[in-house]
């Protein structure tokens, strides 16, 4: 078993092993700050797609997370009040598998939309235009009074799964680490696709990959999609999470903070965004019940990884990635 | 007499302002090889390049079995039968051997297995990194993955520039059983005219961007070889 293999797996120990022991210790807010980082992993884990494996630094993934958690805001405040949906008369409803079902079709066709047209361009052009679809989604949500504007959307109790208790935080935890777990099983099995493969070398080189009769847009344009849809779950789980989503879910910042995840825990590997998001977290809570200014400290951190660990949290522990037969 | 599986009429080509090519015409059978040749600036990548699609035919007219092939992106070119190993091998070296192979692959008669029946070191190297090869091998490689793709047309620019004696026989032998056994139309750019002339049947020299010279390659003299090639 390679070093990786190891990392990757004491990682998802840890990360299902804390909350476990929390539960047994009655530590309920320690479950909430684990399924708040695998709420987050999941983020990274959809962005890496595009960011890791295919190159594409987007400024604008907050608008899938965000667009996530107002699906999730939207459907469950029509149930809640008993009031149709504005388009087609349709009824809210507070089940997450349909609220994910909408979230994860609104973020794959929200993806489609951005893509097809910031993909044209590259480099800093594609950052700029991602962050101004970010930007314009911001403002739509900040001016809408419907659900809240500024103030953003709460819901008075947590949707429901079929066979389980939401409210209860451990039930929540495992519901949210059964799909970053089943996702990142999906994203091993799409990078080690054909797909994937020509996904990577069109990072390398799109103009190579293009004389072998691959078309690095659509690869990329698939890609995107795939990374928009998951991102847009972990939206929809995270304002669930909290019970509340508000524009802050779709602002630059959030972009950021995503981006910040995958570079912390390792840009392209699997489990980097697990590692991102549990260091994020932790630092968050930690740090942040020391001072208001421990984002300092989390910008010393990656300082030090862009600067010393290349391959973030996961390099720093496992090496260079091993080349698999 | 069946249509040319490549037919160049006229090809033009500029970068940028400009002009390379003046009027290049070439051919290549079914199931033959033609060598491109000329001295080193005389237009010979810039041709291929223009062929598949990389640069754009500015006149003239270029047919792949009969479909006229400009204009139309290098992806699409690709997809119709034209496997290119370009100069300088290019592989993607952060992917595997095997990963390579993978990205490239088409359906067809070309797979793993056959690509290192003809390449047998690429069987042994499937797990290492392409960047990790010897010149020789990434160029095994190259031509590997460009017969992934299931081509009709195989366009090999420099494949043994700069390789090891052994290596470069084990190049051209590899590139007479193509000849011999897949049936494949090759377009073949070297500079040795010694083994040039031991696999291709025709011969094409450009000369500032024009076809100068066409013609079987049993006709290629010493004289012609002085005056066009310098050799």
């Amino acid at each position: 078993m390679g070093r990786e293999r190891i990392v990757n797996a004491a990682l998802a120990v840890l990360l299902l092993g804390v909350p476990l022991w929390a539960h047994w210790a009655g530590e309920p807010f320690t479950i909430t700050l684990a399924t708040r980082a695998a709420i987050l992993a999941l983020a990274g884990v959809g962005l890496n797609l595009a960011l890791g494996t295919g190159g594409l630094v987007s400024l604008g993934h907050a608008v899938f997370f965000g667009l996530g958690g107002y699906a999730m805001g939207i459907l469950a405040h029509h149930a809640q009040t008993f009031t149709p949906l504005p388009l087609w008369d349709l009824p809210g409803t507070k089940s997450m598998p349909v609220i994910w079902l909408v979230a994860i079709t609104g973020g794959a066709l929200m993806a489609a939309l951005i893509g097809a047209l910031s993909l044209r361009s590259s480099g800093v052009y594609f950052i700029m235009l991602t962050l101004a679809f970010g930007q314009m989604c911001f403002y739509f949500a900040v001016s809408s009074p419907t659900y809240g504007g500024e103030d953003g959307l709460s819901i008075w109790v947590r949707n429901g799964f079929p066979g389980l208790n939401t409210l209860d935080p451990l039930q929540f935890f495992l519901l949210a680490y059964a799909v970053l777990m089943a996702v990142i099983w999906a994203m091993a099995r799409i990078k080690a696709s054909p797909f994937g493969l020509a996904l990577a070398a069109a990072r390398q080189s799109p103009a190579r990959l293009d004389a072998v009769g691959a078309r690095p847009f659509r690869l990329r344009l698939v890609a995107f999609v795939i990374s928009g849809a998951v991102t847009a779950l972990a939206g929809a789980l995270f304002a669930d999470l909290n019970r509340f989503v508000s524009p802050s879910m779709l602002s630059w910042q959030t972009s950021g903070e995503l981006i910040v995840i995958v570079v912390l825990g390792g840009v392209a590997r699997l489990y980097g965004p697990v590692a991102g998001a549990i260091l994020l977290v932790t630092l968050e809570h930690y740090l942040g019940g020391i001072s208001e200014y421990w984002q300092i400290a989390l910008g010393a951190a990656l300082l030090a990884v862009v600067l010393f660990a290349r391959g973030g949290l996961i390099g720093a522990l496992a090496g260079r990635p091993v080349a698999h037969d | 007499m069946t249509a040319p599986l490549l037919d160049l009429r006229g090809v033009t080509a500029l970068y940028g302002a400009s002009q390379a090519l003046f009027g290049v015409d070439l051919r290549v059978d079914a199931g033959g090889v033609t060598a491109l040749m000329g001295r080193n600036g005389m237009g010979k990548t810039t041709t291929i390049r223009t062929i598949c699609g990389l640069l754009p035919n500015r006149a003239g007219e270029i047919f792949l079995d009969g479909h006229e092939v400009s204009g139309l992106a290098p992806h699409r070119i690709a997809r119709m039968g034209v496997g290119l190993v370009p100069e300088g091998r290019r592989c993607f070296a952060p992917l595997t051997v095997r990963e390579n192979l993978i990205a490239a692959a088409r359906p067809g008669p070309w797979d793993m297995t056959r690509v290192t029946g003809l390449f047998p070191r690429l069987g042994e190297r499937m797990g290492q990194r392409a960047g990790t090869l010897s010149g020789g091998e990434q160029q095994m490689l190259a031509i590997g993955r460009a017969l992934m793709t299931n081509p009709r047309l195989l366009i090999l620019d420099e494949a043994t520039e700069g390789l090891a004696p052994t290596v470069r026989a084990e190049i051209w032998a590899a590139i007479a059983a193509l000849r011999r056994d897949a049936g494949l139309g090759i377009l073949l750019v070297d500079k040795s005219l010694k083994e040039l002339g031991g696999v291709a049947d025709r011969g094409v020299i450009l000369d500032k961007g024009r076809t100068v010279w066409a013609g079987s390659m049993s006709t290629l003299d010493a004289a012609l070889a002085a005056r066009w090639l310098g050799v």
